[in-house]
């Protein structure tokens, strides 16, 4: 381990200013009496008010967060079972067809994963609006599902079904009380994968949305190509917050399960 | 496991490969070979060899080229460096963090920063320089889309050089190659397989990019992704788009050949 130089640091430094100056950017001008991002007048928070008292705005945050849960708990149920079902199936070549599909939707780009869905829907009769974006996002997080819980059931040891087959378990008890069990940090760690992804999709809800139905991604898309408006600066206030929150909670419980763990060995 | 219920278990899971995996690539083969009319055709595929899309898809290679190409001259130092800091998951995890924040919401405050009375104009006339129009340009949708894709980079880089087994590095030292020596022998050969998966995961998405073209580059740049998303959402023409769609997953094929290997890297969107 050398030490870092002085140059490096900066460098560093240089990065980090670089990622995170266009955030503090819009959170700074979020609190901004003035109409512009071009130069601040004073200290207010009328744009967060402004965020709270738009009933359209809260009905869309609203409409985002169900689409969320729900595609992530739908996906998490299908995908848990998909990675389940894949790791019984013997023949190599068949799973391997079965993984090597399960990518596609990871690797294609979001373009044309939105322009098939949209002809599928419309091919099958799907009204769009909620219903193609629920069914959208579902489609996009299942293999994501599948790629956070397929290690974990790899791992885990055969002579556990076994034991717990020759304690006398039933079937269901083996898939209660063993598989999920162990996998769980699997399923948590998918679902929550799967929420981002769907909180975070633009380009595919923007194909297979309709007129009546908007996520936050697709309004702040046609707010952004109307021009600057401090609303969506407020905006991304919040949604900073919320995610340096999330994010500083992860790390607690993720470092201290992991402190757990060493203890143990 | 090798239960009948647990057999059970995959029937939703194909049925969902069925159909949003299988069924949708077909039908965006099938809707390629339509005309406006839903008659059958190769027009579609003729007028994709005119010089019209041939140039836009040239365009399109070369802008994804430059930003996979400046993503990763600035990304490498920076998973190298990393690996190097205390606490090196911490600054990982804080280099991650704006990756997870909207996508739109980072490119619109490039709007702001980039335009005509912004912050880096202001900047530059201080220097005496007249202000600029920054929004719109070539230069700009580049700066965006490797500021977007960095973090994408960094990542898969980070995990090659930090499963980099360190005495290997010691033995070239001891061996009398120098730091340069032993970066260009040692180092980078064995974490290519890391570059290889950050080059994928920037590249095919870059080729496909269509939000920031539309509100950085004011449509002056149209990539692959901007051209499907007009046509079928625009111009009503999904025949045609379904065409440069199909183009598009072969593109992306072949770059998952070429820079193909055993693990896969993560998703950028």
């Amino acid at each position: 381990m050398t030490k870092l130089s002085t140059s490096a640091k900066v460098y560093l430094a240089m990065v980090f200013i670089v990622l995170y100056a266009p955030i503090f950017y819009l959170v700074f001008y979020s609190f901004n009496s003035g109409g512009s991002m071009n130069s601040f007048e004073s200290f207010t928070l009328e744009h967060y008010k402004a965020v709270f008292e738009d009933s359209r705005l809260l009905v869309i945050l609203i409409n985002t967060v169900i689409v969320a849960l729900l595609s992530a708990l739908i996906s998490t149920i299908i995908g848990t079972l998909g990675a389940i079902g894949i790791v019984t199936v013997k023949d190599a070549k068949m799973r391997n067809t079965l993984l090597s599909l399960n990518n596609v939707l990871i690797v294609s780009p979001d373009v044309i994963i939105g322009a098939s869905f949209l002809i599928l829907f419309t091919m099958v009769g799907i009204k769009l609006g909620f219903a193609s974006v629920l069914l959208a996002h579902v489609a996009f997080s299942v293999p994501i599902v599948v790629l956070m819980v397929l290690p974990k059931l790899l791992e885990m040891n055969k002579s556990l079904i076994d034991a717990a087959l020759d304690l006398g378990a039933t079937k269901k008890d083996i898939m209660m009380r063993v598989i999920l069990p162990y996998i769980q940090p699997g399923i948590f760690a998918g679902f929550f994968l799967a929420l981002t992804y769907s909180l975070d999709d633009f380009a595919v809800t923007f194909f297979v949305t309709g007129n009546g139905f908007s996520t936050l991604s697709v309004e702040i898309y046609s707010m952004a190509r109307a021009g600057i408006s401090l609303t969506v600066n407020a905006i991304s206030g919040l949604v900073f917050f919320v995610t340096v929150f999330v994010v500083i909670g992860y790390y607690f419980i993720t470092s201290r399960a992991s402190k757990r763990t060493e203890g143990q060995q | 496991m090798q239960t009948k219920t647990s057999k059970s278990a995959l029937f939703p899971y194909v049925l969902w490969i069925a159909l949003f995996v299988i069924a949708p690539i077909a039908l965006v083969v099938y809707y390629s070979l339509l005309d406006l009319h839903g008659n059958f055709t190769l027009d579609n595929y003729k007028a994709f060899f005119t010089s019209v899309y041939l140039k836009m898809t040239l365009s399109s290679f070369w802008y994804a080229f430059l930003i996979t190409f400046f993503t990763l001259l600035i990304s490498y130092p920076t998973a190298y460096f990393l690996t190097k800091t205390k606490h090196k998951q911490l600054w990982l995890l804080l280099i991650i963090i704006p990756s997870w924040i909207n996508l739109l919401l980072k490119t619109y405050a490039f709007i702001g920063i980039f335009g005509l009375y912004g912050p880096l104009n202001a900047f530059i006339e201080v220097f005496g320089f007249d202000p600029q129009q920054m929004l719109f340009t070539d230069i700009s949708f580049v700066f965006v889309s490797v500021y977007i894709f960095i973090p994408f980079m960094i990542l898969p880089i980070f995990n090659s050089l930090d499963r980099l087994n360190p005495t290997l590095i010691y033995a070239a030292r001891d061996l009398g190659a120098s730091a340069f020596t032993t970066f260009r022998r040692v180092v980078l050969p064995l974490t290519l397989d890391g570059v290889k998966s950050g080059i994928q995961v920037v590249f095919i998405p870059a080729l496909s990019l269509f939000m920031i073209t539309r509100l950085i580059a004011g449509n002056r740049v149209i990539t692959l992704g901007t051209a499907i998303e007009q046509q079928f959402l625009v111009t009503q023409n999904w025949g045609m788009g379904s065409t440069i769609a199909v183009f598009l997953i072969l593109f992306m094929v072949i770059i998952m050949l070429i820079t193909g290997q055993k693990d896969k890297g993560g998703r950028v969107r």
